[in-house]
């Protein structure tokens, strides 16, 4: 497999990749990490492209982190966000797209708050859709930077076993996790209350237990979600304070995990909730990595889907 | 879009090539007075082999380690389009900064002088060198830009239809240098 | 006036007929059917060589969006899309705007449906005041005005107490209560069935349970109240089972499913790429599910095939798949998909189907047709089993555009549909 293979226009989800396609991109990545240490921290490689980046949902971290990945390959980038954008006057999304398309960009990033938006934008313009986020279901360039993490410390995936805890139903982080992991080999187990956790989420080829203990032991990498706290208007946990009881991770739980173990989260954290300060900065974490190598995997996508352009379907 | 192409003849044998790459060691160091403080640069992917033959040839002659950096130049095209799939992208290494050191750029074959336009920007992003060289193998002609080697193994005539194929024992599993004529797009 | 229909093959559950049998026609009304039949002096023959010749086609749930959405659908392009589709009757539901939960607005359905006449229309009234699930409506004067049925469709009764007086008054007109069963305090910011696929998707779930309640509570209320109860768009194989158990206790509980839960699975929303056409209520639900309703169609459980015809405008159904409407269109699709999904490949009988289209719906809500008896109105639905069409939504009667089944080729579609022994005419 080499980048001639690379024929899409869109990353859409994890869904649609096969693990050669995963392979390329982590590759590719890996090339774009050194661009970020060196003195000047640009390259020309996108000069003159222009970069939507449609934000219909408040982040700074994933919108900051593709910025700076468009302003290292030289692309124009253009930010909309929700308050800024005709959304918010009652335009319809159609409409919207229609008018990005008229300005002829060459990618848009989209986030949204509606799983399938990134999908329905796609089929109505010509530029190449990266999803940044739809709702619960999918946020594609996370599991990347997730995944070339864990492959820079564990070296491949075969075999790993991966846990991931928290709010398994409202996270778009963990669908995509789960999709790129089990394509590429690992055993992932998802834990968390039984009140947070999608049906039937064994379909999805993954282990689901509901104690902590359990989805620790002998694991190599924990992955750990951000609670939301309005959950518990929704009756999906009782309080922080039994949640942290239940799922919160400690030093003293992490133990159970294999020595190597390597601590992840996607970010923000919410600490004492789901996660001990002392543990979240601790030398397992590689929380910080993670937000590093996340401009590297997005340089890579955003280079590998400048090449190729289609006709609007 | 695949060019059919037909093998036509073969310019340097091994031994040829070995003797040229020594020639050009020798140039080099007549040129460049202070060899402590050469990088040679190699461009990916061919270029690289040549940095590390020369730098070989240094050593046996000097007894000096010139250091040997890779070089990939793919994010600096100016041919990176739309419509193609894009290159895959190596990594770039430098074994130390390249500030106040003499550069010499190795590639196999000087054709338009697009790849050196390319790899000197990408080499002043990384620091500011004292001065870049520019060392080839093969000089084939047909520049579209201002570009001149300071050190040519051989210059070679070509066609717009011919194509020069160097290959290395590293990268190709042999040393030769092939000229080979495109017939029919 | 007399027409001769001749030469087709009949299928008229209503007589338990299914063989090749000519039907005369006199003055709208079923003069005799048999072999060999003289049209008489100044008979008109119909040709019917090779198509299936059925008493005229029902359907027992439909929008028709007047008064009040007519960008939606009106009575007129919903009678038009009836006929088109094969079917001489439909019934519609009153949450229209305003709702039909009074007298007047049952006039003016009844009143517009006989100035179009493409197809009769029997109205279905609400249960309660604008539908809001409090206080009855006047269902004695809506009967008087044309009502066949009562229903708050489009939401269903929450309230349990409701549902007891409402079973208990329809009593008093012998028309069934039909219910929409989903109970709204479950799932409710779903947006498709919830399952492997809701999880997959990262969109709200629909829970099965949600309707399997409705179903449990209403047919226990039943048991206290006697009357008939209707379960419109029955999608679960729990609720099938239910409403087969409580048939068989002999309570007066019917049924009706839908085609594209007989024939699409949650996979759908999957598979289309988040198309706003596969959201609907009841979501499209699981394969098994789906294979327990193609058993009520095989074992006599089911009643009634219903479209839900819903109409949307097309501006209302292309937006992000969690605010799209519920619904899709489903009057000129129905016939064909059962005839190729159904039919062709064993799963039922042209007999069964026929029951399913005409005599079953016909008798769950009472009215008169599903059978061509002596005496009988003439409504009469000729449809092809081997005639090709592929569904194509511009060419719709139907102001709505919203279906799944975009595409589909299908072996099997009515030819013509006569009302009163008139042939249907589509200008």
């Amino acid at each position: 497999m080499n980048a001639t293979s690379w024929v899409r226009r869109d990353l859409l989800g994890i869904a649609d990749l096969s693990a050669a396609e995963i392979e390329l991109i982590l590759d590719t990545a890996e090339s774009f990490r050194e661009v970020s240490e060196r003195p000047i921290k640009k390259v020309p490689t996108l000069r003159g492209r222009t970069v939507l980046n449609l934000f219909f949902e408040a982040s700074t971290r994933t919108r900051s982190s593709f910025e700076i990945a468009e302003k290292r390959l030289s692309a124009d980038s253009v930010n909309f966000s929700a308050s800024t954008s005709g959304l918010k006057k009652g335009e319809s999304l159609i409409d919207t797209a229609l008018n990005l398309q008229a300005m002829s960009p060459d990618l848009i990033v989209i986030r949204h708050a509606h799983p399938g938006v990134p999908h329905m934008l796609a089929e109505r313009v010509e530029a190449g859709v990266i999803n940044a986020g739809d709702g619960a279901h999918e946020h594609p360039t996370q599991a990347l930077l997730d995944a070339f993490t864990i492959r820079q410390h564990k070296g491949g995936f075969e075999g790993l076993k991966v846990s991931i805890i928290g709010d398994i139903e409202h996270s778009r982080v963990v669908r995509s996790n789960i999709l790129l992991l089990t394509k590429m080999g690992a055993e992932v187990t998802v834990a968390g209350p039984r009140t947070m956790m999608p049906v039937d989420v064994e379909s999805l080829g993954v282990r689901a237990v509901y104690s902590l203990e359990e989805a620790l032991r002998g694991t190599d990498v924990v992955m750990m979600l951000r609670v939301q706290l309005e959950r518990q208007a929704k009756m999906n946990f009782p309080s922080v304070r039994e949640y942290f009881e239940l799922f919160g991770l400690t030093r003293a739980r992490l133990k159970a995990a294999k020595r190597d173990v390597i601590l992840m989260h996607p970010g923000p954290m919410n600490r004492g909730v789901e996660i001990a300060s002392d543990v979240a900065e601790g030398k397992y974490s590689v929380i910080l990595e993670q937000v590093a190598n996340g401009v590297a995997v997005r340089m890579a996508v955003l280079y590998l889907l400048s090449g190729v352009h289609q006709e609007v379907g | 879009m695949t060019a059919e192409i037909q093998r036509k003849r073969k310019i340097l044998d091994s031994k040829q090539l070995s003797r040229v790459i020594r020639r050009m060691a020798v140039e080099l160091l007549e040129k460049e007075s202070e060899a402590k403080d050469l990088m040679l640069v190699g461009i990916r992917t061919r270029g690289v082999p040549l940095a590390e033959a020369l730098a070989a040839e240094i050593l046996r002659m000097e007894e000096v380690e010139v250091p040997v950096g890779v070089l990939d130049i793919t994010l600096y095209r100016d041919d990176l389009s739309t419509i193609a799939p894009q290159p895959v992208v190596k990594e770039t290494h430098f074994p130390t900064t390249l500030s106040d050191r003499a550069l010499v750029l190795c590639d196999d074959v000087l054709y338009t002088g697009r790849t050196i336009r390319a790899a000197m920007d990408a080499l002043i992003d990384f620091g500011r060198p004292r001065a870049i060289r520019l060392a080839v193998l093969v000089d084939r002609g047909h520049r579209e830009l201002p570009i001149h080697a300071d050190v040519v193994g051989r210059t070679i005539e070509t066609r717009e239809n011919e194509v020069i194929d160097v290959h290395f024992a590293e990268t190709d599993g042999e040393n030769e240098v092939l000229l080979l004529e495109k017939l029919g797009e | 006036m007399r027409l001769l229909i001749r030469g087709g093959h009949l299928i008229d559950p209503g007589q338990e007929l299914d063989e090749r049998l000519d039907v005369l026609i006199v003055d709208g009304r079923v003069e005799r059917v048999g072999k060999d039949l003289k049209p008489g002096r100044h008979g008109e023959v119909l040709d019917a060589d090779g198509l299936i010749v059925a008493p005229g086609l029902i359907d027992i749930h439909v929008h028709l969006r007047e008064p009040g959405q007519e960008y939606k659908e009106s009575i007129e392009t919903g009678t038009r899309s009836a006929a088109a589709g094969g079917f001489t009757a439909v019934a519609c539901m009153p949450n229209t705007t305003p709702p039909n939960d009074n007298r007047s607005v049952t006039e003016h359905i009844v009143k517009e449906a006989a100035r179009h006449g493409y197809a009769r229309v029997y109205p279905i009234g609400a249960i309660s005041v604008g539908q809001k699930g409090e206080q009855l409506a006047e269902i004695g004067d809506m009967v008087g005005g044309g009502v066949v049925a009562i229903s708050d469709d489009g939401f269903p009764v929450m309230s349990p107490e409701l549902m007891r007086r409402a079973l208990l008054y329809a009593q008093h007109f012998d028309i069934p209560v039909i219910q929409h069963a989903e109970d709204l305090g479950l799932g409710a910011d779903g947006v498709m069935h919830e399952g492997e696929w809701s999880t997959r998707l990262g969109l709200p779930g629909l829970p099965g349970a949600a309707e399997d309640l409705m179903v449990a509570r209403d047919l226990r209320l039943l048991e206290e109240t006697g009357g008939r109860y209707h379960v419109a768009h029955l999608s679960t194989a729990r609720s099938l089972e239910m409403v087969r158990e409580a048939k068989s206790r002999g309570l007066a509980v019917t049924c009706e499913v839908t085609p594209h839960h007989l024939l699409l699975t949650d996979r759908e929303v999957f598979e289309s790429g988040f198309s706003t056409h596969t959201k609907m209520k009841p979501p499209l639900r699981s394969e098994a599910d789906r294979e327990a309703l193609l058993g009520g169609l095989e074992d006599g459980t089911v009643d009634a095939i219903a479209s839900d015809h819903a109409p949307h405008h097309v501006d209302e159904k292309d937006v992000e798949f969690s605010s799209a409407p519920f619904g899709i269109v489903g009057l000129e699709t129905t016939l064909g998909l059962c005839l190729d999904r159904l039919v062709r490949p064993g799963r039922i009988s042209p007999y069964r189907l026929v029951e399913l289209l005409s005599t079953g719906p016909a008798r769950a809500l009472g009215v008169p047709g599903g059978r061509l008896a002596p005496g009988d109105p003439a409504d009469v639905t000729l449809f092809d089993t081997k005639r090709q069409q592929t569904v194509n939504p511009t060419r719709f009667q139907s102001k709505g555009r919203n279906t799944p089944f975009a595409g589909w080729k299908l072996r099997g579609r009515p030819v013509a549909t006569l009302v009163d022994g008139r042939r249907v005419e589509l200008r």
